[in-house]
């Protein structure tokens, strides 16, 4: 659906050249919910505006259903925006305009007749549910409110790519779930591919099927949201999930353990329907090592289930052998944080 | 004369009244209402290319912008008893005559419009640049943006724009008199000043005080029923 080739965006002043974007690839298939998360100044907001050209590349391509936007201008650019919508971190409705009107703004630049944007509105307001709220002004609005007539106003002409920048960064975490539900009804309902820029991998983690990690002008991390999330790469990668899924154990606590013998401390992940298996029993059970469960943590990525222990196994290398291949060969991911043998 | 104090309303009050006074309003409403106009005519195109020409902006363009902010710097610097006296040959071409109400509309427009292309900038650069950047996501043309998102937005600062120079129209107007324009500040001058009619005087200085009362008042009043 969307094809980021070799992108490239400096800006360039008398003392300075700032490189935002360097060299980025990226393979958006149709349908995804594709998260791209960096911090702040990683370049995240001008790749998503280089999408749309809101930023003019400094080289390279952006392709969106094969067609090549970069080499448009003019018309023929202003026509493929009407196809791709956007929201943004303040919303920015038209103050002087209606929640309606707001809705209604595309389609009028689109140049659709009064009747049928009436209907289209109503559509809308329907979707995002707000059909109480057609004739109130944004002033009158919640932060949530405001960004639902933001998604109405961006999906008014039905377009096959929606744009998020920041969507959720100015909601508290209540509004940021409710709008990030909708968003992927939309995506589930219409078959809308949603690129979302945030800087929370909490939203990464509630909705995306994709996640690319961004730092420093770079694609550092690439892939769908559970290979990212069992298998980090990057260390802005492991940073990153570590905001969701804290496994660091407290220093004192590593040092305290270095002091043990015949014990190592492992961090164990597992996904989906592994999450429900008996594993501590079963390993207690087949290996002769002794387990204490120094963490633990079971969350959702997305709808499946995605979960971290830490244990000190103890036992002499050997045993501790045979239990590292009973857990290999339950196909759960195993890291030894510490070893004191 | 022995000098009066007592006799403040002079015996001709009432008559100078209907006969100094109201064509005196007359002629300050015409050259205020008619010069306003023509300024905005000028000026509010002026003022969106001065916003939509500057850097960032949708039509960036520093050549058309810096000439633009240029000529309207200068003609805002020249005082405008100046420009009244200087713009008498160009008067004279457009309106046929450069003595009276209408001739002094001429001076008033060209220092007017350039006032009033100033306010609108100013006006335009408060819409946030975000806004404008959600309607090019959207695919709006540059016309689309000026027509549905620059001014309607401005709305409520631009009719207090209005207000502002309407005032300061008036102010100018005072001094069409140096050209035969008449008006109040004439009036003001005329018999107030040179003749010692302290009751002209202050009659024409309340109804003044009155109209530029009333239009803030009624500026304010829209552009807060404009603001939602």
């Amino acid at each position: 659906m969307i094809q980021i080739k070799q992108l490239v965006k400096k800006y360039s002043s008398r003392q300075e050249t700032v490189i935002a974007i360097d060299d980025v690839s990226l393979h958006i298939s149709k349908g995804a919910i594709f998260g791209i998360i960096g911090l702040s100044g990683a370049g995240k907001s001008t790749l998503v505006r280089c999408l749309n050209l809101l930023e003019k590349p400094t080289s390279g391509q952006i392709v969106i259903a094969g067609q090549n936007l970069t080499t448009l201008s003019g018309r023929a650019l202003r026509e493929a925006r009407q196809k791709i919508g956007m929201i943004f971190q303040h919303f920015y409705l038209l103050q002087s305009r209606s929640v309606a009107e707001n809705i209604a703004f595309p389609l009028e630049i689109s140049g659709l007749s009064k009747k049928e944007i009436k209907l289209r509105v109503e559509e809308l307001l329907h979707l995002v549910g707000l059909q109480d709220k057609a004739d109130a002004y944004p002033s009158q609005l919640s932060g949530g409110q405001k960004q639902r007539v933001g998604i109405a106003r961006a999906l008014a002409t039905q377009p096959e790519v929606l744009l998020c920048d920041e969507a959720t960064s100015a909601l508290d975490p209540q509004t940021t779930l409710s709008i990030l539900n909708l968003l992927r009804d939309i995506n589930q309902k219409l078959g809308l591919t949603i690129v979302m820029i945030t800087h929370e991998m909490k939203v990464v983690k509630e909705i995306c099927t994709h996640v690319a990690v961004i730092h420093q002008a770079r694609i550092v991390e690439n892939g769908p949201v559970e290979s990212v999330f069992i298998q980090p790469q990057s260390d802005i990668a492991k940073e990153f999930i570590a905001t969701v899924f804290p496994s660091e154990l407290p220093s004192d606590l590593l040092k305290e353990f270095a002091t043990h013998h015949d014990s190592e401390i492992i961090r164990i992940q597992f996904l989906g329907s592994r999450a429900s298996d008996p594993i501590i029993t079963d390993l207690l059970r087949t290996c002769e090592v002794r387990a204490n469960i120094l963490y633990g943590s079971i969350d959702h990525l997305r709808s499946t289930l995605f979960g971290t222990l830490t244990l000190e196994l103890q036992g002499n290398s050997d045993q501790l052998n045979v239990a590292h291949r009973y857990l290999a060969s339950r196909e759960l991911k195993v890291e030894v944080i510490q070893r004191a043998l | 004369m022995p000098f009066e104090p007592a006799l403040f309303l002079q015996a001709s009050f009432w008559s100078d009244l209907s006969q100094l006074v109201s064509p005196a309003v007359g002629e300050t409403l015409y050259m205020v209402i008619v010069s306003t106009i023509l300024a905005y005519l000028i000026g509010l195109p002026l003022g969106v290319v001065l916003v939509v020409t500057s850097p960032g902006h949708i039509l960036p363009n520093p050549w058309v912008e810096r000439t633009l902010g240029t000529l309207i710097n200068i003609l805002r610097s020249a005082p405008f008893i100046i420009l009244l006296v200087a713009f008498i040959p160009f008067t004279r071409a457009l309106v046929g005559t450069s003595i009276g109400t209408t001739a002094a509309i001429v001076p008033l427009v060209i220092s007017a419009a350039p006032f009033v292309a100033r306010v609108v900038e100013s006006s335009l650069k408060e819409v946030p640049y975000g806004v404008i950047e959600a309607a090019l996501s959207m695919g709006a043309s540059p016309l689309q943006i000026i027509q549905k998102v620059l001014l309607p937005e401005a709305k409520a600062s631009l009719i207090l724009g209005v207000a502002i120079t309407t005032i300061s129209v008036i102010g100018y107007t005072a001094m069409a008199g140096a050209v035969g324009g008449g008006g109040l500040g004439d009036l003001a001058i005329q018999y107030g000043y040179n003749r010692f009619r302290t009751d002209i005087m202050i009659v024409t200085v309340v109804i003044l005080v009155v109209i530029v009362q009333g239009l803030q008042s009624l500026g304010t009043a829209l552009a807060r029923k404009l603001s939602h």
